[in-house]
């Protein structure tokens, strides 16, 4: 059995890190707090190497299927017989790997930040809030519990909300903290509604009990909440549509993904922890983590993930090929990779050959995770040298930053899909599992791949070729080792995570799964890869005007993706015109005009009444003598005459 | 010489009663007020008497009610000479309308 101990050591060192630099940091550890929260995370990363190690090779398997295990549970609160919070440690082949990744990604990001935040102002503060982020996102990937996911989820949201607006002297880095903390709460509240119906059916929060209960028919729980519907879908649809509803709106999934781009406000390394390779990932760790229950009692609510994903792929590469800020190119392709895992899990079924979707997802996931954060960090070496996120700055870099160059080639070839780096492998299982399950799909997973390996190299011809660099000022080259050799790392991952078998790890009911390899089938797809590659360089690698010309000729088509197809301004419609104007302005009329009035009247009734009466009591005794007797009088002849 | 009845008595004890009602209204000095004050009470006492004798002569009731008036009559005498006396010392005055004051 593994060692508890160890595995909640991965997400409590990171949580020491940010105590530690948040109180003390800022007196004590102005220069060292860089090189203490990286040092703690090492500690974490290996442990949690160790642990991962052990679990896919030692005791994770039982008879040839990797086990959910549950090394610690310590009840938190408990309610009723069965249904407590507990905050526990569940390991199982995603989490295991979420681990790896999420440790692993926040190592590298943290070296780097060592040279790129050098500096700053609030260096241990930034680092407290790295070692926040980590601490988070680690409990979320370890939860047992679903109500313990929640609470890391709402962490995992707080610290994004703190790093996307580190520069809070900046009021687009504020704008856009705001925009991402509440376009997520919003999708949260379906999240906290969805655990809701899940647990109230199958009464208990526990993940193992949750999903052992909702997906054997014969169950009470399952009765229940198949039984129940509301508007002609059951209750277990509903709640597992709106869990995903959270998952979408951590995952950036269309139409709650308008915060992603704005988070590039923030530091560049924090876009490639968090916006890229971790927190954006949550929602498909969430439905990973729920996926025998989606999958095998509620196929509609899998295949609402299946088409989100899909479209969110599409849209997003789109938007992509026509953006100019780098960090923003990155944000639409992060969106619509992860929408490539989204519709995996969507074309999924549970088990044996037909779950491909899951692995494939996870291993995208993977792999992702490697190339996008290496992207993201090779942009934060290109913004560090240049000052500026445009394109239009850039141009001809190839020889000012060699490694940072050869780095992005390789994130882009992974990305794009080219043979043999890791994007390939893993694209090329999602395809095939959509190609299998769902031709709509299959083929939107093609054109946006398409156009994955288009906008890529758009965004790596105009940084790296086009025109002469004109760089001015002091050259600071690369920005030294910290920054480089995580540049060299992931790039080493990128190139070489796609021949990691993952279906022997990694797959829906925890079997060995074969993945094999389809040559026939991976003609269309690379093709389409290197066609998206040439048209990129015949367009962008020397400077000319075809890219405007073809810009015109596609006038409409471009104004719209360049304005991300309007949907920020239709939520702005929506929020300042429909909701304000017909809940906003009338909720605030009742309020000023009947709630406040009620308490208005009230004070003023009671004044004015004591206004009438206060002549009563003059202090005059003979006035009151006079009241007195007549009063008397009065009472006497109510008695006299009408009493009897 | 007739003979003095119970109509007689009540009579004079509506009298007093209206005399001391009056006073207690119309008069600005305190001591004249208590002393108005005092001929209600006797015209009550009165009244006691007037019944008792009359109506129901077997019997003491009105005359020791007559006697527990007189007592604290008196003793209100000297609580509200009292209180007199103090108002005189602040306002050097005891005019009713001095006693306003009390109200705050």
């Amino acid at each position: 059995m593994p060692n508890a101990t160890y595995i909640a050591l991965i997400p409590l060192l990171p949580l020491a890190g940010f105590l530690m630099l948040g109180i003390f940091g800022r007196k004590y550890f102005k220069n060292t707090s860089g090189i203490i929260g990286t040092t703690l995370l090492l500690v974490s990363t290996v442990l949690a190497l160790y642990t991962a190690y052990g679990y896919f090779f030692e005791y994770g398997k039982v008879d040839g299927i990797y086990q959910k295990l549950v090394p610690l549970k310590y009840t938190w609160l408990q309610f009723s017989e069965g249904v407590s919070i507990d905050m526990g440690i569940i390991l199982d082949p995603i989490s295991a790997m979420m681990l790896v990744v999420v440790t692993f990604i926040s190592l590298m990001v943290h070296i780097y930040s060592l040279g790129y935040m050098k500096g700053d102002e609030r260096f241990p503060v930034y680092y407290a809030f790295l070692g926040l982020f980590t601490f988070s996102m680690l409990g979320l990937v370890v939860s047992s519990n679903i109500f313990q996911i929640y609470i890391f989820w709402e962490l995992v949201g707080v610290s994004s909300f703190l790093l996307i607006g580190y520069y809070y002297d900046k009021p687009s880095a504020v704008a856009a903290c705001k925009k991402a903390f509440i376009v997520t709460r919003f999708a949260d509240v379906g999240f906290l509604i969805g655990i809701l119906i899940l647990s109230f059916h199958s009464g208990t929060l526990d993940f193992n009990t949750l999903i052992a209960t909702l997906t054997s028919p014969e169950t009470a729980g399952y009765k229940s909440a198949a039984a129940a519907s509301f508007i002609g879908v059951s209750a277990l649809t509903w709640g597992l549509a709106l869990v995903f509803i959270g998952g979408a709106g951590k995952s950036a999934m269309f139409p709650l993904h308008i915060w992603l781009p704005d988070a590039m406000e923030g530091p560049t390394p924090v876009s490639a922890l968090i916006h890229a390779a971790t927190m954006v990932v949550a929602g498909v760790f969430l439905v990973a983590r729920l996926f025998p229950v989606f999958a095998i009692s509620s196929p509609n609510a899998l295949s609402l993930v299946g088409y989100v994903g899909a479209i969110s792929a599409l849209i997003a590469a789109l938007i992509a090929c026509t953006q100019t800020d780098i960090k923003r190119v990155l944000a639409y392709s992060t969106m619509s990779q992860i929408g490539y895992m989204m519709f995996a899990l969507g074309v999924s079924k549970y088990g044996g050959e037909d779950g491909l979707g899951f692995t494939a997802s996870m291993f995208h996931l993977f792999t992702h995770a490697m190339f996008k954060a290496l992207l993201f960090l090779g942009a934060g070496a290109v913004i560090h040298y240049i000052h500026s996120n445009e394109m239009k700055d850039m141009g001809g870099l190839r020889k000012y930053l060699p490694i940072t160059h050869i780095t992005f080639l390789i994130a882009c070839l992974a990305i794009a899909g080219v043979p043999p780096f890791a994007g390939f492998f893993s694209k090329e299982e999602i395809l095939l599992a959509a190609y299998e399950h769902n031709p709509t799909i299959y083929w939107i997973a093609l054109i946006t791949s398409g156009l994955t390996a288009f906008y890529m190299f758009r965004l790596y011809f105009n940084i790296f070729w086009n025109k002469e660099a004109h760089v001015h000022g002091e050259h600071k080259g690369e920005g030294g080792f910290a920054m480089m050799m995580p540049l060299v790392l992931l790039a080493v991952g990128a190139a070489v995570a796609g021949f990691i078998p993952f279906g022997h790890f990694v797959s829906s009911d925890g079997k060995r799964l074969e993945t094999a390899f389809h040559l026939q089938f991976s003609i269309a797809p690379v093709a389409l890869g290197l066609a998206g590659i040439f048209i990129a360089m015949w367009m962008y690698k020397t400077e000319n005007n075809k890219p405007d010309k073809f810009a015109a000729s596609l006038s409409g088509l471009y104004k719209a993706t360049y304005h991300k197809f309007y949907i920020d301004e239709i939520y702005t419609f929506i929020t300042k015109k429909i909701i304000f104007n017909l809940i906003g302005r009338p909720a605030a009329w009742i309020d000023k005009n009947i709630v406040d009035g009620l308490v208005n009247a009230t004070g003023n009734g009671t004044k004015d009444i004591s206004e009438i009466i206060k002549g009563f009591q003059s202090g005059k005794v003979q006035q009151y003598a006079i009241y007195f007797l007549v009063s008397v009088i009065g009472l006497a002849l109510l008695f006299i005459y009408w009493w009897k | 010489m007739i003979e003095p009845g119970l109509y007689h008595m009540l009579f004079i004890s509506t009298t007093l009663f209206f005399i001391g009602v009056y006073g207690f209204f119309t008069r600005r000095n305190l001591v004249t007020m208590l002393m108005s004050v005092e001929l209600i009470l006797n015209s009550v006492n009165l009244n006691f008497i007037a019944f008792n004798k009359y109506l129901w002569y077997d019997k003491m009731d009105g005359l020791f009610f007559t006697i527990f008036i007189i007592a604290i009559a008196a003793a209100e005498a000297a609580v509200a000479i009292a209180i007199i006396i103090n108002l005189y010392r602040s306002h050097k005055s005891i005019d009713v309308e001095n006693a306003e004051d009390l109200k705050y």
